[in-house]
């Protein structure tokens, strides 16, 4: 019996290591390195201080006077050697969103690129079934793949204005929901009334890489009612456990 | 007993850092830190802290802070800053006991871009996501110290007046900054990645506790310049669509989508923070082995230093320019250990 490892071992420095299962954004790929950060994260190994999940590879933060790499080297191979199957995802989040132009500053510039009016750029935004890939740049952005391809649009050639807290964006064949109010050469498709991070919420981060998004249409008057309760604390956007 | 640690006076970029915020990288959540971590966790253990404990970091900006309420011992590790009590020069490392109503004044030196004072006992703030440790440019942990900020420090220790300097346990040098390849050098051909080790580099003046930016030959991608995104290990080497270097420093983003040619190995990031913008410098590529061994070897010089010996700082140069630049009047015996 032959086993064909299908990861590339990378050194970032002595003190980090990047096992990569691929190079593009592809929900098996992210299933295998979501597969062995669950089984890092249940073995909690000394010496291992962190893992990263990203839409392709695990980094592992370890310290080298505590576990050798060599060490760390056998425990991933030991890890894929039995084949671990990707986790089911935990759970599907429903977020409100409002496609409302007065809310959802680029909704008719994203849906005019499109050849689309805004309503159906709405629905085709509301429409997909979205993956938590990781999480990147700042606290609370998550990376969305199964944006519906009719949106895949490019991101923009210069960045625009900082967008409002919350906003849902759309850029690179991803959506994303933005924490804070920053430039961005994303599109704003919409906005929701949820936090993505709340630092004294008893969850800071309520979605976890491998769970299923999905967006709930909202008008205007609904926004600004939950948005005042998601603002007192309250956690606005529905989880349905899946596994 | 408790006392106060008054800030009088901060510029840009003092901040309150403990051993970094781990545990939420997998959430876009930066991990902040020590810029000069080693010269942190020696801040720390000389004023008799838990190693990672939350200390002062201290930005070419400055410091001032006024103790109130009990005297209180600080450890300062400020190598190339100028200190001084009330006035008065003090070792750029040293402890030191202030009583109340006593000023540490902190300011840029002759070299050295950060510095620490650790204050003996626990700074007692409420930890964000775990730790004390401020990134200004999320807000999380705080924006940054400001004037009139009072810390309260628990659990507060004094001990002697005369301060007493401490040993310098940093390499000392103009030795390239030694790398790890990878983990994508394989996006640059052997001509240009022998042009990044030879440099030289010209650290520019935009570099901050996020990245240090270099400037000097352009590097060429032999596949392009994106990547899709993958994790941004302390002291990567970016190397962005205009060719010109970036390092990844504390405050770094915990991803990121342009191919890193190198990451910088833990025995030398100290060694190049403490550069300052215009700095020259050079890159050598070591193995992944050789870099623990240097690591190994820097931490226990770090954890076997302690007090200078007697008159060893008296004749330092650090001490005699320190005395010129502040132009106070010195006694023989301040000096002295």
């Amino acid at each position: 019996m032959t086993d064909v490892t299908n990861y590339r071992l990378l050194d970032a420095g002595e003190r980090a290591l990047v096992v990569e299962f691929g190079a593009t954004v592809d929900p098996a790929i992210n299933g295998q390195v979501l597969a062995l950060d669950a089984a890092f994260v249940a073995a909690r190994i000394e010496g291992v201080r962190e893992t990263v999940p990203t839409y392709r590879s695990l980094m592992i933060h370890y310290d080298p006077l505590v576990i050798s790499r060599e060490k760390l080297v056998a425990r991933i191979a030991d890890f894929e050697a039995t084949h671990p199957a990707a986790p089911a995802p935990q759970a599907r989040w429903i977020f409100p969103c409002c496609y409302d132009p007065a809310i959802a500053e680029d909704i008719a510039e994203l849906a005019a690129l499109v050849k689309l009016d805004v309503a159906e750029a709405a629905r085709i935004h509301a429409s997909g079934a979205y993956r938590a890939y990781m999480y990147g740049f700042a606290p609370g952005y998550c990376y969305l793949g199964g944006l519906p391809e009719t949106l895949a649009v490019s991101r923009r050639a210069t960045v625009r204005p900082p967008t409002p807290e919350n906003a849902v964006l759309v850029g690179g064949g991803l959506s994303l929901i933005a924490t804070f109010s920053m430039p961005t050469g994303w599109y704003v498709a919409g906005r929701t009334p949820e936090r993505m991070f709340a630092p004294h919420r008893e969850r800071p981060f309520l979605v976890d890489v491998g769970d299923e998004l999905r967006f709930e249409a909202i008008d205007a008057a609904t926004f600004a009612a939950l948005e005042s309760r998601a603002r007192q604390g309250e956690t606005i956007a529905r989880r349905e456990a899946l596994a | 007993m408790s006392a106060i640690v008054q800030i009088v006076l901060a510029g840009p970029g003092v901040t309150l850092q403990d051993s970094g915020r781990w545990g939420y990288l997998r959430y876009g959540v930066t991990q902040a830190g020590p810029m000069d971590a080693l010269a942190h966790e020696f801040a720390n253990r000389m004023a008799g802290n838990d190693p990672g404990a939350a200390g002062i970091e201290i930005s070419v900006g400055g410091l001032d802070l006024v103790v109130a309420e009990a005297a209180l011992e600080l450890a300062i590790v400020a190598p190339g800053f100028r200190v001084a009590r009330d006035g008065a020069p003090l070792p750029s490392m040293c402890l030191v006991t202030l009583a109340p109503g006593e000023k540490l004044s902190v300011r840029a030196g002759e070299s050295g871009a950060w510095a620490y004072v650790a204050p003996a006992g626990l700074i007692d703030a409420e930890p964000e996501l775990g730790s004390l440790s401020m990134h200004v440019r999320t807000g999380v942990g705080g924006t940054g110290l400001k004037a009139g900020d009072r810390l309260n420090v628990a659990e507060a220790r004094a001990g002697l007046a005369e301060p007493r300097a401490l040993a310098d346990f940093r390499q000392a040098g103009e030795a390239p900054i030694r790398i790890v390849r990878g983990p994508q050098d394989d996006y640059f051909d052997a001509a240009n990645f022998a042009r990044f080790v030879e440099g030289p580099w010209r650290l520019a003046a935009r570099s901050d506790r996020m990245a240090y930016a270099l400037e000097g030959p352009r590097l060429e991608h032999a596949k392009g310049f994106n990547i899709v995104s993958d994790g941004i290990a302390l002291g990567a080497i970016q190397v962005p669509g205009d060719g010109w270097p970036f390092v990844q420093m504390a405050d770094r983003a915990p991803t990121g989508g342009y191919p890193k040619i190198g990451t910088v190995i833990a025995a030398d990031l100290g060694r190049l923070a403490q550069m300052r913008p215009g700095a020259s410098l050079r890159f050598a590529a070591v193995t992944v082995a050789q870099a623990v061994e240097a690591w190994r070897q820097a931490r226990a010089a770090m954890e076997a230093a302690g007090l200078a010996p007697a008159g060893a700082s008296a004749l330092s140069s650090e001490a005699l320019l320190s005395r010129n630049l502040v132009g106070g009047v010195v006694s023989a015996q301040a000096w002295s250990d």
